[in-house]
Order: C-alpha cells, then structure tokens, then sequence
C-alpha cells in the first residue's frame, strides 16, 4: 500500500504546477517520509487495536487517484439544517464551495479557503499548518498532510464576537468508485475572541466512501470555542478524524461528538494546554446499531499549572455495534494544582454489543486533583421493573432510562436548533 | 377482588412460597406479618410480577382475571399497586414526567383520554396536600437523593396519584419516625374505601395502631400459618414468633 500512495503522490505532485516550491509543500514531502517509515497501523498496534483500520481501508479502498480533479462541489445528499441562522460553509466531496465561502465575510472573522488563505495569509499558514498535528504519531495525520490539498481556513481575529455559529457542512454525492477524501482544516481564534463552531457530516446513503479529516485549532489567550462535531453519515462510511487544539492562557473551549451513524469512526480529539489556567470540556455521545464501529480516543495533555478539563462520554450500543473509548490525561511535572476529570459510562442493550473502554492518567505533578471513572452495564432491571410497577410499557420505561442517561450530556449543547436535532434523534432512537 | 390458591414460588431454584392460600374483599385491610425471611416481601413481588420469582404452581386472580401471566404494567393497569420496600432512585427522570406517562398509560388500558397538563397539576397539587409531600421533592428526579422517610411518602403519594384497587404495601413503615409513620397511615386510611383493598406487609405491630387490619395473617416458611383479626398482632407483639414457630415445627416434625 504504501508503494501505491507513494505512486500517487508522484502523481499529485505534477498536478500542483508552481505550488510544488511552498512551504506546505515541504510538509507533505516530509509526512511523506515519516509514513513510508511507519506504515499504516497493523494490527498490533496499540493505538488501533481495536478498530483495525489499515487492513481494511488497504482491501476496501483505491489509493491510487487521490487527486482532486473532476469532482464536483455541488451540495450533498441528505445536508441538515440549511435554514438554520448560521455562517454556512459547503464541502462536498472534499471540496470546499469556493464562491460561497468567499461571500460569507463579516467584521473579525476570516473564511477562505486553506488554498487561498496560502497566497493571502502565508504567515498564518508557516506558523501553524502542520505545527499542532502529529504526523509521527498517528499515521491518518501523515495520510492527510501528504494529500490534503483542499480544506477552510477560518480565522476569528483579535477580540471579535461572532454573532452566529459557523456551520461546516461536509456531505458526499454518488461517485462511480469507492472514493477517499482528504480534507484540511485550520482554524485560528484569536486572543480574546469567541465563537460557537458545528462540523456536521452526511453522505449519500448508498456511498462507500473513507474520509479522512483532520483540523488544527489555534485558541489565543482569554479566547473561547464551542466546538462541535456531528457524525450522522451513512452506514457505509469509513471516517477518520483527527483535532488537533492548542489553547493559550485562560482560554476555554468546549468540544462535543455526537456520533450517530457510520461503519467505522474513528475520532482523535487532542488537546494542548499550552499555558495557564485553560478550561477543557469534552463531551462525547454514540449511539450506535447494527454493525457500528465507534471509537474514540482523546488526549489532554496539561503542560502548565491552575487548568481545569472535565470530560464526559456515554454510548449506548445496540444490535453487534461496537465501541471504543480511550481517554489518555497527562499531567505534567509542571502542572501543578491541575483539576482532572473523565468519566466514560456505556448502557449495552443486547448480549451481543461490545464496548472497550480504557482510561489512561499519567500524573507527574504531585499537588493535582483527578479522577476517572468507567461503567459498562445494562438498564438497571430495578430501575425498569419500578417503572412498569407503576403501569408503564417496557418499551417506555427502557425509553425513559435512556434518556435520562444522556440527558446530562445533551443538555450540554447551547445552540437550540442543534439541541433540538440531536434530542429528537435521541427519541427516534431510544423509543 | 383477590384470590390466592396454593401459590409456590421459587427463586433461584429455592422454593420460598409453599401454597399461599388468601382471599382478600373489597373494603378490607390485611396485614400479613411473619419473621424475617418467611416469604412476605417474595409474595408482594410475585403479586407485583417481579421476573425473577417463579411460580410453579397455584393461581392468583384479581377482579376475575388470571393475572399470572400479565406483564408487570399490565398488573398495574388492572388496578395493582406495590409500595416497594426499597424504592428506586432514577436519577434524570423526573417525577412530573413519570407520573404523567404511568397514569396516562393506565387511562389508555382501560379506554379513557390521556390526562390533560391542567387536570394532572391539579390532581399532583390535591394529593400531595393529602401525603403532605413537599413540591421540591416533586421537582426533583425520581427519588434522587430522598431520606428513606421521604421515599416511602413518594410511594404513598404514587398510590394516592394513580388510585389502585388493590395497594401491597411492602415494610412502608420500616425505618420510619412516628411522624412520617403517622402521615403515611393517615395518606393510606384517607384513600381507604369500600371499593379498595390493602394488603399491609409488615415487621411491626406499631404501624397496625394506624391503619387498623381488618384480618392479620401470620407467613412462616412460605405459608400462612395463622389468621386472626386485630388481636393477634398484639399478641405477637407481646409474645414474638416463637411459639408460633415450635407449634407449626411441631406439626411438621
């Protein structure tokens, strides 16, 4: 595999005319030697062992063509919430709608995409493309430094509120083969700023497609993120994601992944606390069926004293559905009184949905307050038997429980239109 | 309204019912008091349809109807009610919501409308007045966090909500003070009438000085072993199990 995606990157690399000379060029020569010396992940590897992803991708998927050429960037199938108030951003197949990125231009905030933004912007780009993912650590990193080509570039500049939420709508249309997408996305807030983000993925139903997304997020001092991720792709989707988030001096920022929906999912969601007194909220939801593969991992790595990061996953797994949750704290020996909480909880409905759930701290200051904790277990037979005492449909009473499970978590979402969509969702689900 | 005949009931394979014989009327109290570990809690589940108890032999009918084979809901649709021993805490449902869709699904059971929002905040409002049951603890989620006092005054105020024909009230007075003791009796003989019935299962012949049993059964080793009315709770009181004991065991032996 690895001859082929060098193959196609020679390919890639006459199809970029003068670009071949730039900074973010040289990147993806460099990501191109650090994969051909690691490789995709085998199956011995720690950090795939669940979710097997390069032998699957190398028999499932062509890594031959990864150019960009012929496809089209007209909206996908199945996109949700076109009427919502919202700064709207279009990638369809991996392309970014150019025109309508361009018109969405307000004071403070900066939408381009990440190709445009490498002519107007090259300082932004030297400094942070690339410097926040970790090619060496994680091969689909590399994979998409090598091809990515096509992605947004948002920056939030210095003390702007913005107003709305901006909405990235990444949706997929039919193509002939089972193709790969490659998509890139850099987003700088700025000291002081505040913004509220939704990614929100969909595809055509029948497409077997594996995506590869990562994004780098640059948090100024004292600047604030809501941050959310909606996976409601089909069931033959192939998804990896990798976040990369640097936050500096007393910023805070609040992630959410909702998965509904997907073949295999893989979400790395990384955090850096590159300075101090940062807040770091991580929620996590998955609801899976069928024969779902969800795995999530995240890394907190607290580098400096006084922050504070709180997470929150739970999943409920049905049908053969599996899931994975690995949650890794560093607290280093710098990070003195740091607050550390995780806490993963998982409701199996049937005897034949798995769920692997591994918390990792690894503490190296001596004055830190963290926890962690994991449940993976049934709907109380109490808790269901109490309620049909009282006259209530088993099917209800297992209903009710569910949603008090995620209750807590959904209440979280601070954007209505999106609370509302997920909530009801949740009830098609659960009842 | 209820009859028993020779029920046996096994858990894990232990047989603890050993044919339970009881006819209970409309307008009656029973108290059913016995020992530790004689059965008493096991009958109220299996009344109540708890899944893990089995029946292996003998009938239960209530108002006519076979109800062995109903679904726990369904029992309680019929009209049956158990107080539990130890109630459930269900953190993020919310007492409000549970109520509504309990007594709402019982309506449609028996072919009436679903309850509207107005009609149902008055009945809450008239039967917590009646349990003398605080709104904060209504507001908060099912049982959540509530003293032992409070959660038996929540299944008293259920029962009052959703108005049984029959109430099984497991140990609703273990662990209680003389004062919540005295507002969960004065809530269960208000709701009392003659077209009601209430099985009391209890330790304590104390709380019988509240709610006056109209016939009190005495369950030893998975039977009843003696009936009588009023009285004979004094007399346990006064005298214990003992006797009771040596005089079945001698029987047996």
């Amino acid at each position: 595999m690895i001859e082929q995606l060098k193959d196609s990157f020679k390919t890639f690399e006459t199809q970029l005319n003068g670009a071949s000379k730039s900074s973010w060029h040289q990147l993806r020569k460099k990501a191109m030697v650090t994969l051909e010396s690691n490789g995709l992940p085998k199956a011995k590897d720690e950090e795939y062992r669940y979710t097997h992803l390069g032998r699957i991708l190398d028999k499932k998927f062509q890594f031959t063509d990864l150019s960009m050429a012929g496809r089209d960037s007209n909206h996908g199938e199945n996109i949700l919430f076109h009427d919502a108030d919202a700064h709207h951003i279009y990638i369809n197949n991996g392309i970014v709608d150019k025109e309508k990125i361009k018109s969405l231009a307000v004071n403070g905030l900066i939408m381009l995409t990440l190709q445009e933004a490498s002519d107007k912007y090259p300082k932004d780009i030297d400094a942070h493309l690339g410097n926040h993912s970790n090619n060496n650590k994680d091969a689909f990193t590399a994979l998409n430094t090598i091809f990515s080509y096509e992605g947004v570039f948002i920056k939030v500049e210095k003390n702007a509120l913005i107003d709305k939420p901006i909405l990235l709508h990444y949706s997929t249309t039919k193509q002939l083969k089972q193709p790969v997408y490659q998509s890139r996305n850099l987003i700088i807030v700025e000291s002081g700023a505040q913004v509220e983000m939704i990614e929100s993925y969909t595809s055509h139903e029948e497409e077997e497609y594996f995506s590869n997304h990562v994004s780098e997020i640059v948090i100024g001092a004292n600047a604030h993120l809501n941050y959310y991720k909606l996976q409601n792709q089909s069931n033959k989707t192939y998804h990896v994601d990798n976040t990369y988030i640097a936050q500096a001096k007393d910023s805070v920022v609040t992630s959410y992944i909702f998965t509904l929906e997907g073949k295999i999912i893989r979400n790395n969601l990384n955090f850096a606390l590159e300075d101090q007194n940062c807040e770091t909220h991580l929620f996590g939801l998955y609801v899976a069926h069928g024969d779902n593969h969800i795995d999530n991992h995240t890394v907190v790595n607290h580098k400096f004293p006084n922050c504070f990061s709180n997470q929150i996953y739970k999943g409920i797994l049905d049908d053969t559905a599996k899931a994975v949750f690995n949650g890794k704290i560093f607290v280093q020996p710098d990070a003195q009184k740091t607050n550390a909480f995780q806490s993963n909880k998982n409701i199996l409905l049937t005897d034949t949905a798995s769920m692997n759930s591994k918390p990792q701290l690894e503490i190296w200051a001596d004055d830190v307050k963290c926890s962690h904790g994991c449940t993976t277990g049934q709907l109380d037979e109490e808790q269901l038997f109490y309620l049909r005492s009282r006259g209530i449909s088993k099917s209800s009473a297992r209903g009710m429980l569910l949603h008090a499970f995620v209750d807590d978590v959904l209440d979280k979402i601070k954007i209505d239109f999106l609370h509302d969509f997920v909530g009801a969702e949740m009830n098609n689900r659960l009842d | 309204m209820l009859t028993i005949k020779n029920l046996h009931a096994s858990v894990a394979g232990q047989e603890i019912l050993k044919g339970i014989n009881l006819e209970i009327k409309a307008g009656e109290i029973h108290a059913i008091m016995g020992p530790n570990g004689s059965g008493k809690s096991t009958l109220a589940s299996v009344l109540a349809g708890r899944e893990e108890y089995e029946v292996t032999e003998g009938a239960v009918e209530f108002l006519g109807k076979d109800i062995l084979d109903l679904a726990p809901e369904d029992r309680a649709r019929e009209g049956l009610f158990l107080a539990f021993q130890y109630p459930v805490e269900i953190p993020g449902v919310s007492s409000n919501n549970f109520l509504r869709t309990a007594l709402n699904q019982i309506r449609k059971y028996r072919g009436l409308e679903p309850m509207n929002a107005v009609h149902f905040l008055k009945l809450m409002k008239e039967k917590m007045a009646l349990v003398e049951i605080d709104q904060k603890l209504i507001n908060r989620s099912l049982n959540e966090g509530f003293s032992g006092g409070e959660k038996k005054r929540n299944e008293i105020f259920q029962m009052a909500m959703l108005e049984p024909k029959l109430a099984i009230l497991d140990e609703t007075d273990s662990g209680l003070d003389i004062d919540a003791l005295r507002i969960v009796a004065n809530g269960v003989n208000k709701l009392k009438s003659k077209d009601n019935a209430t099985i009391v299962v209890t330790h304590y012949q104390r709380l019988l000085d509240y709610i006056v049993p109209d016939y009190v059964h005495v369950l030893y080793n998975g039977r009843i072993v003696k009936s009588g009315d009023k009285s004979l709770a004094l007399e346990l009181e006064d005298k214990g199990y003992d006797w009771i004991k040596a005089g079945v065991d001698g029987v047996v032996s």
